[in-house]
């Protein structure tokens, strides 16, 4: 073991989550973060929408509502004492990031400009409420670089671009990680009293997807192997509004400001769907109506997509037929230009991909796999939690997409994630920064490198029969046409045995790069192996849930049942076979009910 | 329709230089140069390296000569480059294996501009937000959209003929804070902007502002720079 280093917390990812641990860890403890990209190439960088806060910049809204309609979005799954925790530290969250020198737009008067999103309301009149902070559909973008800039600012230690592949755990303990340098292929073992896992989602399962390459699973799926449950991994969220074919998010923010989804017939369809608040639904509600229209045959010319449609003469009727008007109660009148300054990145988008101008033609959009509501078990500090009891693992921790605390329970609410990055984030920093404290440093094994030795050598040296490229194609058609947003119990066990399958394939291949600089090849197989191993568990989680609930939709069970099911699933690996078992949903303020918008 | 790609490649444990490749692939006019990079990795030579995570021009990691122009190979169409492609590495920053450089020096240089907010004055007495102008905060806008994917940089003549010069990535890293109404740190950002390797070594030749893929008007935020430190002035 010729590179080690160590730290008392090291941080596996640089996007929000990381970043945010990563600064408040290195407040008090000697802290580094690990990136497999350089951090501000993370997937934080494409939020477009907006970051959720009961700010009230244009009108009434209290934490209360916001943790309310987080609740209801969540389908009643998501854990009620963290999602009050979270609402709660909404408003400093924001204020913070601010502070911190992050350019929100601003309202008139110079405060943080907000937008209304999907599910975020007024309680009383349950009207949209404009919650959303932003910085016009870039959000994410400046959240990762006001972040980043903050850690250099604090120099923060970065190892960038090293890919962790392997977690150390000594008498039950975390230890630290094993990362490999990508411009040199060499390993190095970064021993460290507290770990924080913050590598962001997995939606690279699917094949329509608004996520990164990088969106692999590495961090859930080295702890699962490592016995570690994985949480409600049957809740993965798919957007309504993906850009046609290429699965590229169109913002929840475009019809924020008043777009329309609207059918062959040229019919706006939403109300049918939900009457209140229409095209604002949660996006559960509003994906599941996309693809039943197009089901039903009413797609764009009997295709598999619908429109959206941001022409300023549409958002101006239906703003008026709505009784929609602006903050001041003055009539909503957009133009071309308005669009522009509220979507510039997806107007560039529908440019440069579709070839069409958003400002003058209708964009074609089906609903694209987003967003990971299930994940590493977590409590609201960030501590991993491994049973029904809440049992932490000493000196692990988790934030961000690859966490599961749950606050987005069944189905997260637009703008949501950003601030449970930017909350637990912060949160797992400070306590692994102080367990880090209470411990002494674990010795570490003699080779703590051989795993991910072994691992890459089995890669390098397979039989040579599958092929990385078409294994991942696969993979991807089946979990999206057969786990995607309607479900059956036939179509997802022969996902399930194809996906075994295929892993057994994996089995097989050979890299073929022998080289150790920059070895893509070598490395995108290994995520390949990361990305199977939570497929499978995805197809196995929603098989055996046996109800429809926010992101799990079931056509032979139809219904929510919370008679028996109102309870997170966990999923373990016990030699070599996965048990299922599950763990309560915190219940504080609000008890379930039928869920209508 | 078929594709000719050709690709600059180099494998440093293999090559004493660079060479070009030929490959053919089935692809269509709507793909992106990415796709088609993916394919020939996927389907032909394993080994090709580049790097590439969001596919939608946002994360600013695969940045590279495709035709003799810096582009984001993700942002970039078939349809608008043609069915024969030359794919290259980015000029002025070295080659570590293929499509990859060391952005090593790039990342340096962005650090120097001291890029972050700098303001030890108090916040708002109520802890609310530093209150900005909708105006104010539409002066910094352009240079915010930056995502480090060094095409500017690397297509600038001043920066080949010398890597010492911070580079127009750098100056635009400076522009977004200096020309923040929040922050306090303007005077000495400019100050290390008007040594050598500063804005003096900017002629502009607007490649940067060509090669931007986030249409960000370089040269135009370099000049205000310039300006600055000229008279003073921050409006
Ligand atoms: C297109 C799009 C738009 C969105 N818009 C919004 C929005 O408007 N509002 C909202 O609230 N949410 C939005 N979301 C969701 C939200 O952006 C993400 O859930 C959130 O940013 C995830 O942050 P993270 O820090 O967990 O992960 P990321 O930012 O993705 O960071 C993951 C980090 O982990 C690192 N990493 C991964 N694996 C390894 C490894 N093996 N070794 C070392 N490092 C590793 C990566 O390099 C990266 O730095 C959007 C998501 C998408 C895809
Ligand atoms: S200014 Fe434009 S070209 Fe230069 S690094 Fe930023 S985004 Fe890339
Ligand atoms: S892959 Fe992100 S900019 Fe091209």
């Amino acid at each position: 073991m010729a590179n080690v280093h160590q730290f008392d917390v090291v941080v596996v990812g640089g996007g929000g989550a990381g970043l945010m641990a990563g600064l408040y860890a290195s407040k008090t403890a000697k802290t580094a973060v690990i990136s497999k990209m350089y951090p501000t190439r993370s997937h934080t960088g494409a939020a477009q929408g907006g970051i959720s806060a009961a700010l009230g910049n244009y009108e009434e809204d209290k934490p209360e509502w916001h943790m309310y309609d987080t609740v209801k979005g969540s389908d009643y799954l998501g854990d009620q004492d963290a999602i009050e925790f979270m609402t709660n530290e909404a408003i400093d969250a924001v204020l913070e990031l601010e502070h911190m020198g992050l350019p929100f737009d601003r309202t008139p008067e110079g405060r943080i400009s907000q937008r209304p999103f999907g599910g975020h309301t007024n309680n009383e009149t349950g009207k949209p409420v404009r919650r959303a902070a932003h910085a016009a559909d870039r959000t994410g973008h400046m959240i990762l670089q006001t972040l980043y800039q903050q850690c250099l600012k604090n120099k923060v230690n970065f190892f960038d671009e090293y890919q962790v592949l392997d977690f150390i755990i000594v008498n039950g303990k975390a230890a630290g990680v094993v990362a490999v340098q990508l411009s040199t292929g060499e390993l190095h073992t970064i021993h460290a009293k507290a770990v924080i896992f913050a590598t962001g989602g997995y939606g690279r399962i699917f094949e329509v997807t608004s996520n990164a390459y990088a969106y692999t699973g590495d961090g859930p799926a080295i702890l699962f192997r490592h016995g570690i449950p994985l949480e409600d991994m049957e809740f993965f969220q798919f957007h309504p509004t993906g850009i046609y074919k290429l699965g590229i998010l169109i913002t929840e923010g475009a019809r924020g400001e008043g777009a329309v989804l609207i059918n062959d017939k040229g019919e706006r369809f939403m109300p049918k769907y939900a009457p209140t608040v229409k095209d604002l639904a949660s996006r559960d509600v509003v994906s599941r109506a996309v693809y039943t229209e197009i089901k039903e045959g009413r797609g764009i010319g009997g295709k598999n997509f619908v429109y959206l449609d941001i022409r300023p003469e549409t958002v101006n009727k239906f703003a008026a037929l709505d009784g929609r008007t602006n903050p001041d109660g003055s009539p909503v009148l957009i133009t071309g230009d308005t669009v522009l300054l509220k979507i510039p990145d997806i107007v560039d988008f529908c440019r440069v991909y579709l070839g069409v101008d958003p400002v003058t033609q209708m964009m074609p959009i089906q609903p694209t796999a987003h967003y990971a509501m299930g994940g590493i078990p977590t409590n609201k500090f960030g501590e991993v939690v491994i049973d029904d009891k809440g049992t932490a693992f000493p000196g692990l921790f988790a934030a961000g997409e690859c966490a599961c605390v749950s606050v987005h329970g069944a189905n997260r609410l637009g703008t949501n994630s950003l601030l449970d990055i930017v909350v637990f984030g912060k949160h797992a920093g400070l306590k692994a920064a102080e367990y880090s404290k209470t411990v002494e440093f674990e010795k570490l094994p003699e080779d703590a490198e051989s795993a991910s030795r072994s691992e890459f050598e089995a890669l390098r040296t397979g039989p040579g029969k599958a092929n990385v490229y078409d294994l991942s194609n696969e993979m991807k058609k089946v979990m999206f046409s057969e786990v995607g947003i309607y479900r059956n119990e036939k179509d997802m066990q022969s996902a399930l045995e194809k996906v075994r399958q295929l892993k057994k394939q994996f089995k097989d291949i050979t890299v073929s790069d022998t080289g150790k600089i920059f070895n893509t090849e070598l490395l995108n197989a290994w995520e390949l192996g990361n990305l199977l191993d939570i497929a499978e568990v995805v197809a196995l989680s929603a098989l055996n849930r046996k109800e429809s609930r926010g992101g799990h939709s079931r056509e032979d069970f139809p219904d929510r049942d919370d008679k028996n099911w109102l309870k997170h699933t966990l999923v373990w690996k016990k030699n070599d076979k996965l048990e299922i078992g599950y763990k309560p949903v915190v219940i504080t303020k609000h008890q379930p009910k039928a869920r209508v918008y | 329709m078929e594709i000719t790609i050709k690709i600059f490649r180099y494998d440093p444990e293999k090559d004493e230089r660079g060479h070009y490749e030929t490959y053919v692939v089935e692809g269509d006019e709507n793909d992106r140069v990415l796709d088609v990079l993916e394919l020939v990795k996927g389907k032909t030579d394993g080994s090709l390296a580049f790097r590439r995570s969001c596919a939608h021009g946002v994360c600013g990691s695969d940045a590279m000569r495709i035709n003799g122009r810096n582009h984001l190979a993700c942002k970039t169409l078939v349809r608008d480059v043609g069915a024969n492609i030359t794919v290259e590495p980015l000029l002025g920053l070295k080659v570590a294996k293929d499509l990859i450089v060391d952005m090593e020096p790039f990342f340096d240089n962005y650090k120097k501009m001291l890029p972050y907010m700098i303001n030890d004055s108090p916040l708002p007495a109520d802890g609310k937000e530093r209150l900005q102008s909708p105006e104010q905060r539409a002066r910094f806008d352009e240079s915010t959209k930056c995502i480090m994917c060094a095409a500017c940089t690397t297509a600038c003549p001043s920066y080949w003929a010398s890597d010492e010069y911070y580079g127009p990535a750098a100056i635009v890293a400076a522009h977004r804070f200096i020309f923040d109404s929040r922050d306090e740190g303007a005077s000495q950002r400019l100050h290390i902007l008007s040594e050598t390797d500063g804005t003096a070594r900017c002629h502009t030749a607007y490649n940067c502002t060509e090669a931007c893929p986030r249409d960000i008007k370089i040269t135009k935020a370099i000049g205000e720079v310039k300006m600055a430190m000229i008279t003073g002035k921050l409006d």
